[in-house]
């Protein structure tokens, strides 16, 4: 850095900016060119949805957890519903078919918002046609998110204990066809970026952070493994049956912007894979935990059966109790790891949901990231975190 | 359009009024600006993006306000934000129009809670409210054609830009 005696300015960066991913401010003291100084401020889109939650039962907060981190809807879905599964003491009850779905989807989920975070990515360093292309193979996933959810983006596709409902008729077809066309479009992508020189000059070398300070600050997911941190929850504390799956986590050991880049979209050769692997381990069967104190009954018992119509009225009317206790899940979101910590008091509401974001804990490499280069790294930076405001603020 | 070939003066000429001139060149190139909140900005880029595709409408993301027409509030917001909302609201220049995208903007959606404003017509003055959670890209293209309509049913819009009289506006 160039010590000197001219006087620094510091300039304001958002919330209103194209590249900050939505609204995250940055205070950043320049000298010259060169960041001295950077500060994010959060907060803007604060919404109170660990507060929210406290006040709904346990089936009604699957929606709040769709719009946390809202590229990635489903895996965040999973996160939860686990989370209460484990509080319940019911992970082992859940049938094989639940299993494989949720892997289906949150490994769609994390192709999905990688396919965003490289449109925005390319986009903000000045590579229009690659927003297009990915926007295109994105539009794909939501219609198949479409098709099992009803909606585009906010599935509240899973169920405590199971799912909403199946898939539906010659969608696993669809599923197989678009995962197997997923690597030649990122070739494509490759095709356009990796040997670019611009795109090299932007990211290589740019936004460094050593192994030892990525785990310090306690980033996760691919923003470690591009520090050569060979760490994966699917595959050192496996949930949802991904013991069952042959795929490689990529590690990288460059720890900067370009390596992070080429993690991602192995990552997203991995996904694919595993959709596949998932596909043909998927059988008929029930779609939901044979425990009718927690899963609501189907319809036709409803108006049969007297012990099924009990059933789902007190789960709708007061939801199931789970016993006092405490308890921590975490899985490998898109962006790391994202973690529920839920207290129990007994009733039917959580005493407190703590929600540990991966986005929010990876921002706070930013500064160390920047500080001492261009500011227009700054921006390189940014996308390369991939971070998301709704799961920072919550 | 209200937009005549004349027959009198032949094929080089067109005949219409200033106001529906201006009313068309305003609807035909709305610049929104590049302003994503939250979730439904999403939605707004895919909008944007090769499916949907708003260029054909005339309609360019432009991200700086001076240089926008309409603000498309596409998301949550909340306390803290609002300064931030009005004064980039101020830094746009007239005509200028507010779309209230999704359930957050028009109504504070499922989010009732203490950060939350309840709507961004408590302190914007709202065109077009588009509902959903999020509105599906087809409902954002609705509301931009809305606007449209509500624009090209304005009166005196040329007198107003000339400082004569202010703009009338009509139910579209």
């Amino acid at each position: 850095m160039a010590v000197n005696n001219t006087e620094t300015m510091t300039i304001n960066m958002g919330p209103q900016h194209p590249s900050t991913h939505g609204v995250l401010q940055l205070i950043l003291e320049l000298d010259g060119e060169i960041v001295v100084k950077a500060t994010p401020h959060i907060g803007f889109l604060h919404r109170g949805i660990e507060k929210l939650s406290e006040h709904r039962t346990y089936h009604q907060t699957i929606p709040l957890t769709d719009r946390l981190d809202y590229l990635a809807p489903m895996s965040n879905n999973l996160g939860y519903v686990l989370a209460v599964e484990k509080l319940l003491g019911m992970t082992d009850e859940i049938p094989e078919r639940v299993q494989r779905i949720r892997v289906i989807m949150a490994e769609l989920t994390r192709l999905k918002s990688h396919l965003v975070w490289l449109a925005c990515h390319a986009l903000d360093i000045g590579a229009m046609t690659v927003f297009l292309y990915c926007f295109r193979e994105r539009e794909n996933i939501t219609d198949i998110y479409e098709k099992v959810s009803g909606a585009r983006m906010t599935s509240n596709y899973f169920r405590v204990g199971g799912l909403s409902a199946d898939l539906p008729d010659g969608l696993e077809q669809e599923i197989r066809t678009f995962a197997e066309s997923m690597p030649a479009h990122i070739e494509e992508y490759e095709g356009l970026l990796t040997g670019n020189r611009i795109w090299q000059k932007r990211t290589i070398g740019v936004g460094k952070i050593s192994a030892e300070a990525a785990i310090d600050i306690g980033i996760t997911g691919p923003a470690l493994r591009a520090s050569g941190v060979d760490w994966d929850l699917r595959r050192d504390n496996p949930y949802s049956g991904y013991e069952d799956y042959d795929f490689e986590v990529p590690v990288r050991e460059g720890c900067d912007t370009f390596d992070r880049y080429k993690v991602r979209l192995d990552e997203m050769r991995q996904a694919s894979r595993i959709i596949l692997q998932a596909l043909d381990k998927l059988k008929p069967g029930p779609i939901l935990a044979d425990c009718p104190k927690i899963v609501l009954p189907n319809k036709q018992d409803v108006v049969n059966n007297i012990e099924s119509l009990i059933h789902h009225f007190k789960i709708v009317t007061e939801g199931f109790k789970p016993e006092p206790g405490e308890i921590y899940q975490s899985v490998e979101a898109p962006k790391g790891e994202l973690g529920f910590y839920l207290i129990s008091d007994g009733s039917s509401h959580p005493f407190r949901m703590k929600i540990r974001p991966p986005s929010f804990v990876n921002l706070q490499g930013l500064p160390q990231m920047v500080e001492g280069r261009l500011l227009a790294d700054v921006i390189a930076v940014i996308g390369t975190l991939d971070i998301v405001l709704g799961e920072i603020d919550r | 359009m209200g937009v005549e070939q004349s027959k009198t003066l032949g094929s080089g000429f067109i005949t219409t009024s200033l106001d529906k001139l201006v009313n068309w060149s305003r609807a035909s190139s709305m610049w929104p600006l590049t302003f994503g909140l939250a979730c439904c900005a999403i939605e707004m880029m895919a909008t944007g993006a090769a499916r949907f595709d708003l260029d054909r409408m005339g309609i360019i993301f432009r991200a700086s306000p001076r240089q926008a027409d309409v603000i498309i509030i596409a998301g949550t917001v909340t306390k803290k934000m609002v300064p931030v909302i009005k004064t980039v609201y101020e830094q746009m220049p007239e005509p200028k129009y507010v779309i209230a995208m999704g359930a957050c903007a028009s109504s504070g959606g499922i989010f009732d809670t203490y950060s939350t404003v309840q709507g961004v017509d408590e302190f914007l003055p709202v065109d077009v409210y588009i509902p959903g959670c999020p509105p599906r890209p087809e409902g954002l293209l609705y509301g931009l054609m809305k606007l449209q309509d509500k624009i090209r049913a304005e009166r005196n819009t040329f007198g107003a830009a000339i400082g004569v009289g202010d703009v009338i506006h009509n139910e579209a």
